[in-house]
């Protein structure tokens, strides 16, 4: 099934995502052809269950899904979408056509039937349908609101260009809410968007190698391709590392999130991912030279995504703090049963876990 | 990592020595995660597992691919019983990162083989009972990698020097080995003729991708954690949070190389993205420490002083031992198609 899964998102993306698309939706442009197609193919409701009209996609094959999204910089937000679909299927609710993401960082209060607050940092905010959020107070409910219904929009970006906006609601309808369960950790959201961008930025990561191996076997400089200098080799083999590692820290974040989120991967995932794109970005420019400076070579729709992506639901340098704090906690003695914990055998160890 | 003959026997009566190896030669026919998890256990509580370290990791798998039924009959069943150590006989004094420069000679005889030659960096030949050392069996042609053998060499053999080699912490580990005119039988040949490179590039997959290239630094980890306490201010807490994630990825990646060897396969490129990963991370940690908690390394401190003086003086080792940093960056250079 994964096969099947990645060689119909893969032919989407190659067939409808190009640099100029790319561009264009950096100037405000809507892909609606991509959009559309994505949802003909069923692709948003792949992580909903089979029960509530989904593909009943398993973790490994949504990760594939998110990582060919960032590999190929998508400009939409097919990745935020296929988890705010994963929450509502979790949650026993309908998924929902249209553009869609969630709200990590909001105040949202609800009272009978209604709903006010100022969200932030919302994906594409200007072009979604819904917004899937989780309202405040003791007794927290996933939320689905309108965007129609919003009382102020603030466009803002993230430095690749990205949509990011603050979108306040005043007394809005609710579309749909549920009760979630007790014990869902305030910081769930956020979690669940550290994994989100963890695997686009390991896509991300995978194409900026093929493209700097390929620019480096090309590029003739001194009568040979720079890539015969044992310099950049040396240089591109670290990248590659960090590529390779990015990518079991991305998929690890996601299949062992199946059946509930799982915290320490999903935490050392963006921390090392992060630390890959810091890496990778950098060496990706110092082999490209001057020509991967320039806006018109495609090499920034990626590194600029990843300087972005790294920054967003916590950086490595938040979550490392995070990690840190509970590591003096429970002392050396449990630093090696946190670390060797498994998803399923301790899940003690896991909510107790920062 | 301390050598003790004595808990390695124990070790072997209990069957944690050669667990992944059929039961006819004296293991478990554990799975390699079975093993992976007992050799995890024993390093993360430091024990003295050097003696049979190399014989479990590389030597014993090496045998049961290559060597005939004889070869097996003889040399596993010590191993597993934590009696039979052993040692790998590759650099030598003018061959370091260029291995296939060497020039340990096998020639034939009547009765089998003679060898000439010297090896240098070899972890514990004075207290091992054999070598597996790499010689040529030819001259040295144009295709630098062919024409060489790997034998089996018994250290209680006429004609052999062993010289330890003190470290810069005082410490002997590794030795020089002088072969002279020493000789071999048919049987000292370990798989092909001819097929040492091979043989040795794939052996050196076991050596590169374990839980040994991660934590060797978890005892400085463990008293650094310790030492900060249980309110870290936030440099200490972002280091030690940023440390604790990449061990645990590095974990991974080691476990799925481990897959990987176990389904057969020959993932020399993984395995060297583990151990370069893997050691960066060991070097920086004697660093971080230095940088979040002002104490000085001392031998004859605290816990901590101590570790930190040890690990400090051995890191520059991390990325020598088993493959430089250059070499293994080589190789995943040469597997994106750059040389």
């Amino acid at each position: 099934m994964r096969d099947l899964f990645e060689e119909t998102i893969e032919r989407i993306f190659s067939d409808l995502v190009s640099p100029a698309l790319i561009h264009q939706c950096a100037d405000g442009a809507w892909p609606e052809t991509l959009w559309s197609t994505l949802e003909e193919a069923e692709m948003t409701f792949a992580a909903v269950p089979e029960a509530l009209a989904g593909a009943g996609a398993t973790w490994e094959e949504t990760f594939a899904l998110v990582r060919a999204a960032g590999a190929h910089a998508v400009p939409a937000p097919f990745a935020d979408a296929l988890l705010a679909n994963w929450l509502l299927g979790r949650a026993g609710l309908q998924p929902v056509k249209g553009p869609l993401a969630i709200s990590a960082y909001s105040e949202l209060t609800c009272s009978d039937g209604y709903a006010g607050g100022r969200l932030e940092r919302i994906p594409w905010g200007r072009h979604l349908k819904h917004i899937v959020a989780i309202s405040a107070g003791s007794d927290p409910k996933l939320v689905v609101l309108d965007t129609a219904s919003a009382a102020q929009l603030d466009r803002r970006t993230n430095l690749a260009g990205e949509p990011r906006d603050t979108v306040v609601f005043d007394r809005a309808r609710i579309v749909h809410a549920q009760p979630l369960p007790v014990g869902t950790r305030p910081d769930f959201l956020p979690l669940c968007g550290a994994m989100l961008r963890s695997a686009q930025m390991a896509g991300a990561l995978q194409s900026l190698l093929q493209l700097t191996t390929g620019y480096a076997t090309e590029r003739v400089q001194f009568g040979k391709p720079i890539g015969h200098f044992q310099v950049i080799q040396q240089q591109i083999a670290v990248m590659a590392e960090h590529a390779a590692c990015a990518l079991l820290a991305a998929e690890a974040a996601f299949v062992e999130s199946a059946g509930e989120i799982s915290v320490l991967p999903i935490i050392a995932a963006k921390i090392c991912v992060g630390e890959a794109a810091s890496i990778g970005a950098s060496i990706a420019h110092a082999v490209h030279g001057a020509i991967g400076f320039t806006d018109e070579h495609s090499l920034h729709l990626k590194t600029r995504r990843l300087w972005a992506w790294r920054a967003e639901y916590g950086s490595q340098n938040s979550w490392s703090q995070k990690l840190g704090q509970s590591v003096c906690e429970f002392g050396s003695s449990g630093l090696w049963p946190m670390l060797t914990q498994t998803a399923k055998s301790t899940p003690r160890a896991r909510e107790s876990l920062i | 990592m301390g050598f003790d003959a004595q808990f390695s026997r124990r070790l072997g009566e209990r069957g944690w020595i050669g667990m992944t190896l059929p039961k006819r030669y004296g293991g478990r026919e554990a799975s390699a995660f079975a093993r992976y998890v007992v050799i995890e256990e024993l390093l993360a509580v430091g024990a003295p597992v050097s003696a049979h370290w190399i014989a479990d990791r590389q030597s014993a798998p090496m045998l049961l691919r290559y060597g005939t039924e004889a070869q097996k009959e003889r040399f596993l069943p010590g191993i597993c019983r934590g009696e039979s150590f052993f040692c790998i006989g590759m650099s030598e004094p003018g061959s370091g990162s260029d291995l296939a420069s060497i020039t340990t000679r096998a020639r034939r005889n009547p009765n089998g083989w003679v060898l000439n030659g010297r090896k240098i960096w070899t972890t514990n030949a004075h207290r091992s009972h054999f070598m597996i050392t790499l010689a040529r069996t030819e001259e040295k042609t144009t295709e630098r990698h062919r024409g060489m053998s790997q034998f089996i060499v018994d250290l209680k053999k006429p004609g052999i020097d062993i010289r330890p080699i003190r470290d810069l912490t005082g410490a002997e580990h590794f030795n020089e080995v002088v072969f002279e005119d020493v000789e071999l039988s048919e049987g000292d040949l370990v798989g092909g003729e001819g097929a040492g490179w091979a043989q040795v590039t794939a052996e050196l997959a076991y050596e590169r991708s374990g839980p040994e290239r991660i934590l060797s630094c978890m005892a400085l980890v463990n008293t650094l954690i310790d030492s900060v306490g249980r309110s870290p201010n936030a440099l200490q807490a972002r280091e030690l949070g940023r440390v604790a994630a990449r061990i645990f990825m590095l974990r991974k990646m080691s476990i799925a190389v481990t897959a990987q060897l176990h389904a057969g396969e020959n993932p020399a490129v993984a395995a060297a993205c583990v151990k370069d990963l893997g050691v960066t991370l060991e070097q920086e940690i004697p660093e971080i420490a230095q940088a979040i908690v002002d104490l000085e390394p001392s031998s004859d401190g605290s816990d901590y002083e101590k570790v930190l003086a040890h690990l400090t003086q051995l890191a520059p080792s991390f990325s020598l031992r088993g493959g430089t940093r250059e070499i293994l960056r080589g190789i995943i250079a040469r597997s994106l198609e750059l040389r």
